[in-house]
């Protein structure tokens, strides 16, 4: 039978180990929402364009998560390995075929591009999927590590360490290869960039590439623990937005801090305020880094 | 899991020409081989199978399809031919719901059905009533649905009011039971007008009956965590949670609470997103185990209502409240077009008004239309038992006896 | 007076419409249509005319519709003058919500991301607070008589909203015209610029965006008092936000007619869509977001843009190069 938790130790909810818990918790739910950030933190940065279809990819790709795991029986964590060139090659496609051309540079256009993709996008999953919610069943699904005051899913521990690596690894990508050196370049300066002799289409697409990984191994990560269904992806856009901003757009570390921080909030503010209310912090946030400091915490001045 | 395609090619009926300004006319044929005596009757079937409520939406389009089919299969309604179904969209949208009723008016249907969501069907109710077209509510439990006075709606299920007087009756009776080992209560509730709406009423009314609300919390949907919200239940350590949500976030908050070890003596939800769904029951048996809920449910001693449920789960479909609640509405509309012998829309009225039909697959007394409101009508309380979801209340219907509180 | 012949006779033309049909499906799709494009003309002022695209028009539509709807529900007042209150209100929030982004110099995608989260804030607040009702929203009584601005007829309703629409342009039209549009013209082009020759760029971009928000909170009355409900999702929801730069882009941005085309062309394509596909959900929705995509490739600047280049071409095809020279200058 399963055992109960004792009480917590305490009269008063404020205590100490409560708010730590909290934190914790917010610490755990923002590093998947650093890492939905860190893809559309560089197609910011680089492309200079809100993605509108951030949250229908990520939809997408939590279906194929679930497919995979459905059909070929292999674990999330695992799919994430192949999942993640898979759907590189389809954001390196979408921007060189249909966005790029579509926009023709215009910011504007890139904006309805987006927004008429992402439309196209999660109404292909409902007509195909359906609109009922899809889960997976893991064998360690709901295991826990025992703290002693609270319990950690398993999964959302593996994911949170996760998150590190990925960040790590594309830091060091941005920093030290070719690459993202050029995708750097272009990001601060195209015309130059292009002068220099570098092919600004081909970044475009791969920064488009890399962020629409990103969401890959977002969704991997995320699917344990939260459900699957063609509008699933939408209710992490505008916390992704949020992130970006404090972060600083085109920032690797500042989507992860960043990222950290939101949850740490909107925990936080969820535990003082209730849940509705609490999500007002992350925009108040919002709101005062844009009125204050628009280049968030390492952004690049503007 | 997929969905059966429709056994039946259904022509949708136009709507021509909005773009050309020039007039609209509908129109809707059927083979000269399908009709039997009688020319038939036009239903509209209003339901938000896109957007964001698109599997409440879809559930509820299979049971009215579902309804519709039976009773095509045995001629029609009597003296006046089959159903011609006139399928239409809301997308989870009042505009998109009204847009529809306007269609559905100038392809002359004598009736709609559908809504689901409170907001809809009060932007249906409203569209419909300018022609007094009869309008039945599949589910929507907004008691303003039926409280403006107009005299086209009508809702066969239960409102809010019903059903959260019935719940906290129902709550004292298996409390006393036990020996009353509850008192302390949170809430936990969705924050749109069906969540809010429920919050409100409980919050008025569960003092009364000797019970002290530690903490109403209110969440929006979606939500994506409820890791925070299970610390606040863990924290204060109520006896009950009451949860009262969509299926989505009902389903997260109950996994939430078996990883944090979280167990108070009873999950008592009322109108519960998931308690009372075989999907849950079946993907989550361990999230799932004694909880209760008070929701639009069948009679489990119906063998008909049992009929049904193995015919819809044959076809790789769950039993859902959509599916059901929307099947009885369109036998409630055929047999008052049955008196009515007639498809014009003021009988129809008249004859819903007076309807004193009884579901064979409802738990409900005999209909009974005040203002619009079925006074017939009750939900039944249920607990997750041996992997199935049993109805412990009222006895006359009960196929189980209720556990509570939950064994440690 | 010559500059507004084309409004008026637009506005004729469509006013001719409930002559000639009384199908409630066309008359309701189009004073639906027509509320969007009223939506639209409020953020073509900021967006279209000033360059500054704003994500969260929502902010006004909601607080026109939720003033209107409070006063009404709570303190009983009139709704023709709780209309007038509620536009007012979103002209209060406009000043606002721009005093605050202008005057930290926010642009281009600072400036829109911030509209989004006030818009999002708003969202929040409407759906916790007790005077808007909180979850449960807010529902006007039926009450279909003129003095309640509701109408018994959808034609009454269809001219109510066309005369908004008329106002709306009416009032671009001004601007374009006159010195503060040309102010906000020249901010639009280059900020700095404009700012260097001597235009306040805040004062004329504050100002831009009051009346934008004023046009938009009275689309947003007026959907309060067609629909009767409102609630935090409906009034504040992204879907207006979206609606009300889609119309103005796609109809063609900085032209007075731009949303009224563009809400048209947006809103037949949905039922186009609906009509080809039938049941299937979210079909239409596909059509519908592949047109969007392929629209921008080949008609970027909106039909406006498309139907000028149109001219264009034909001008150069057929006529004499004094007649194109005098075309290309007119």
């Amino acid at each position: 039978m399963l055992d109960c938790a004792p009480p917590l130790a305490t009269d008063d909810v404020l205590s100490p180990l409560i708010l730590i818990t909290a934190a914790l918790n917010g610490l755990m739910t923002g590093s998947i929402y650093a890492l939905v950030a860190l893809g559309l933190t560089l197609i910011y940065g680089v492309l200079h364009i809100i993605n509108f279809a951030h949250g229908a990819l990520l939809s997408a790709a939590l279906f194929a998560a679930f497919l995979v795991w459905q059909k070929l029986g292999i674990d999330p964590y695992l799919a994430a390995v192949f999942l993640a060139p898979t759907f590189f090659a389809l954001g390196y496609a979408l921007q060189r075929f249909i966005v790029g051309p579509a926009s023709r540079g215009d910011d504007r256009n890139m904006l309805l591009v987006t927004l008429g993709l992402g439309v196209l996008i999660e109404n292909a999953l409902l007509y195909e999927f359906h609109a009922d919610t899809r889960t997976v069943e893991l064998a360690y699904g709901f295991k826990t590590i025992d703290f002693g005051f609270t319990f950690l899913a398993v999964s959302r521990v593996i994911s949170f360490a996760a998150v590190f690596a990925v960040t790590l690894v594309l830091w060091a990508f941005m920093r030290l290869t070719d690459t993202g050196k050029a995708i750097r370049a272009v990001a601060v300066e195209k015309l130059g960039a292009e002068l220099a002799g570098i092919d600004v289409a081909h970044v475009y697409a791969i920064a488009f590439g890399i962020g629409t990984a990103c969401i890959a191994v977002a969704a991997c990560l995320l699917i344990p623990n939260y459900y699957v269904n063609p509008s699933a992806g939408n209710a992490f856009v505008l916390i992704a937005f949020t992130v970006v901003v404090l972060g600083g757009m085109g920032s690797v570390l500042g989507a992860l801090i960043g990222g950290l921080l939101i949850g740490v909030v909107e925990s936080l503010g969820g535990f003082f305020f209730g849940e509705s209310l609490g999500q007002i912090g992350i925009f108040l946030i919002f709101i005062v880094v844009l009125l204050v400091r628009p280049r968030g915490l390492f952004g690049a001045s503007a | 899991m997929s969905v059966q395609k429709d056994p039946i090619n259904r022509r949708r009926f136009l709507a021509k020409t909005v773009l050309g300004f020039a007039a609209v006319s509908g129109s809707l044929t059927m083979p000269a081989a399908l009709r039997a005596q009688g020319s038939g009757v036009k239903i509209g079937f209003l339901h938000p199978v896109t957007g964001a409520l698109s599997y409440s939406g879809q559930q509820g389009r299979i049971g009215a399809t579902l309804a519709v089919d039976e009773i095509n299969a045995t001629g029609g309604i009597k003296g006046l031919g089959r159903i011609e179904p006139l399928l239409g969209d809301a997308q989870s949208t009042p505009d998109g719901g009204t847009a529809e009723v306007e269609k559905m008016n100038v392809a002359k249907a004598s009736c709609i059905i559908g809504g689901y969501s409170s907001s809809i069907c009060l932007a249906v109710s409203q569209a419909a009533a300018r022609y007094d077209l009869p309008y039945v509510v599949d589910v929507g439990v907004a008691d303003s649905i039926v409280t403006r006075g107009l005299k086209n709606t009508f809702r066969f299920g239960p409102g809010f009011g019903v059903i959260s007087k019935t719940a906290l009756d129902n709550l004292v009776t298996i409390n006393e039971a036990a020996g009353k080992p509850a008192r302390t209560v949170i809430i936990v509730h969705e924050d749109s007008l069906f969540g809010s709406g429920l919050a409100k009423l409980l919050n008025a009314q569960l003092p009364a009956k000797g019970f002290e609300i530690l903490e109403t919390i209110p969440h929006p949907t979606p939500t994506r965590d409820f890791n925070t919200v299970v610390l606040k239940i863990k924290a204060q350590n109520p006896d009950l949670v009451i949860p009262a949500n969509y299926y989505n976030e009902y389903v997260l908050l109950a996994r939430t609470m078996l990883e944090q070890h979280v167990r108070p003596k009873g999950i008592y939800s009322v109108l519960g997103g998931a308690a009372s769904s075989y999907k849950f029951v079946r993907e989550f048996p361990d999230a799932a185990k004694y909880i209760m809920d008070c929701n639009h449910w069948f009679n489990p001693k119906s063998a008909k209502a049992n009929e049904l449920k193995k015919k819809v789960e044959d076809q790789g479909q769950f039993f859902t409240y959509e599916l059901y609640m929307n099947y009885n509405a369109v036998h409630l509309v055929a047999d008052a077009l049955e008196h009515a012998a007639s498809g014009d829309r003021a009988k129809l009225i008249a004859a819903l008004a007076n309807s004193t039909f009884v579901s064979p697959i409802m738990p409900y007394g005999p209909t009974k239309f005040v203002s619009g409101n079925n006074e017939g009508a009750a939900p039944a309380n249920t607990q997750v038992l041996d992997n199935d979801i049993k109805v412990i209340l009222p006895a006359e219907f009960a196929n189980a006896k209720a556990v509570f509180p939950v064994p440690t | 007076m010559k500059t507004f012949v084309p409004i008026a006779v637009v506005v004729a033309a469509l006013a001719l419409v409930p002559a000639f049909v009384d199908s409630n499906v066309v008359l309701n799709f189009l004073i639906v249509t027509l509320m969007v494009a009223l939506a639209g003309q409020g953020w073509n002022i900021l967006g279209g005319y000033g360059g500054q695209y704003s994500f969260g028009h929502a902010a006004f539509f909601g607080t026109g519709a939720y003033m209107t709807a409070i006063l009404q529900v709570r303190c009983g007042v009139n709704a023709w003058i709780g209309f007038a209150c509620g536009v007012a209100a979103g002209a209060i929030a406009g000043a606002i919500i721009g005093g605050l982004a202008f005057r930290a110099g926010l642009r281009s995608s600072y400036f829109a991301l911030v509209t989004l989260a006030f818009a999002e804030v708003l969202r929040i607040l409407a759906s916790v607070t007790p005077v808007t009702g909180a979850g449960v929203g807010i529902l006007i009584n039926l009450d279909l008589r003129a003095v309640s601005f509701q109408f018994q007829s959808r034609a009454m309703f269809y001219f109510a909203i066309l005369a908004l629409v008329a106002i709306s342009l009416a009032v671009t039209q001004l601007i374009e015209r006159s010195r503060f549009g040309a102010w906000l013209i020249a901010v639009r082009e280059n900020e700095d610029a404009a700012q260097a020759l001597g235009v306040d760029a805040f004062r004329v971009k504050l100002g831009a965006m009051i009346v934008s928000a004023a046009i938009t909170a009275a689309a947003g009355c007026f959907y309060a008092q067609y629909f009767l409900f409102i609630d935090a999702g409906i009034g504040y929801g992204t879907w207006i936000s979206i609606e009300a730069l889609l119309t103005p882009i796609i109809g063609g941005v900085g032209a007075a007619f731009g949303p009224l085309l563009g809400a048209l062309m947006v809103k037949s394509l949905g039922e186009t869509a609906k009509l080809i596909t039938g049941d299937a959900p979210g079909l239409d929705l596909m059509i519908y977001g592949a047109v969007l995509v392929l629209v921008i490739r080949f008609a970027p600047r909106g039909l406006v843009g498309a139907l000028a280049d149109m001219r264009e071409y034909l001008a150069r095809r057929f006529l004499s190069p004094r007649k194109r020279a005098l075309a290309a200058h007119g």
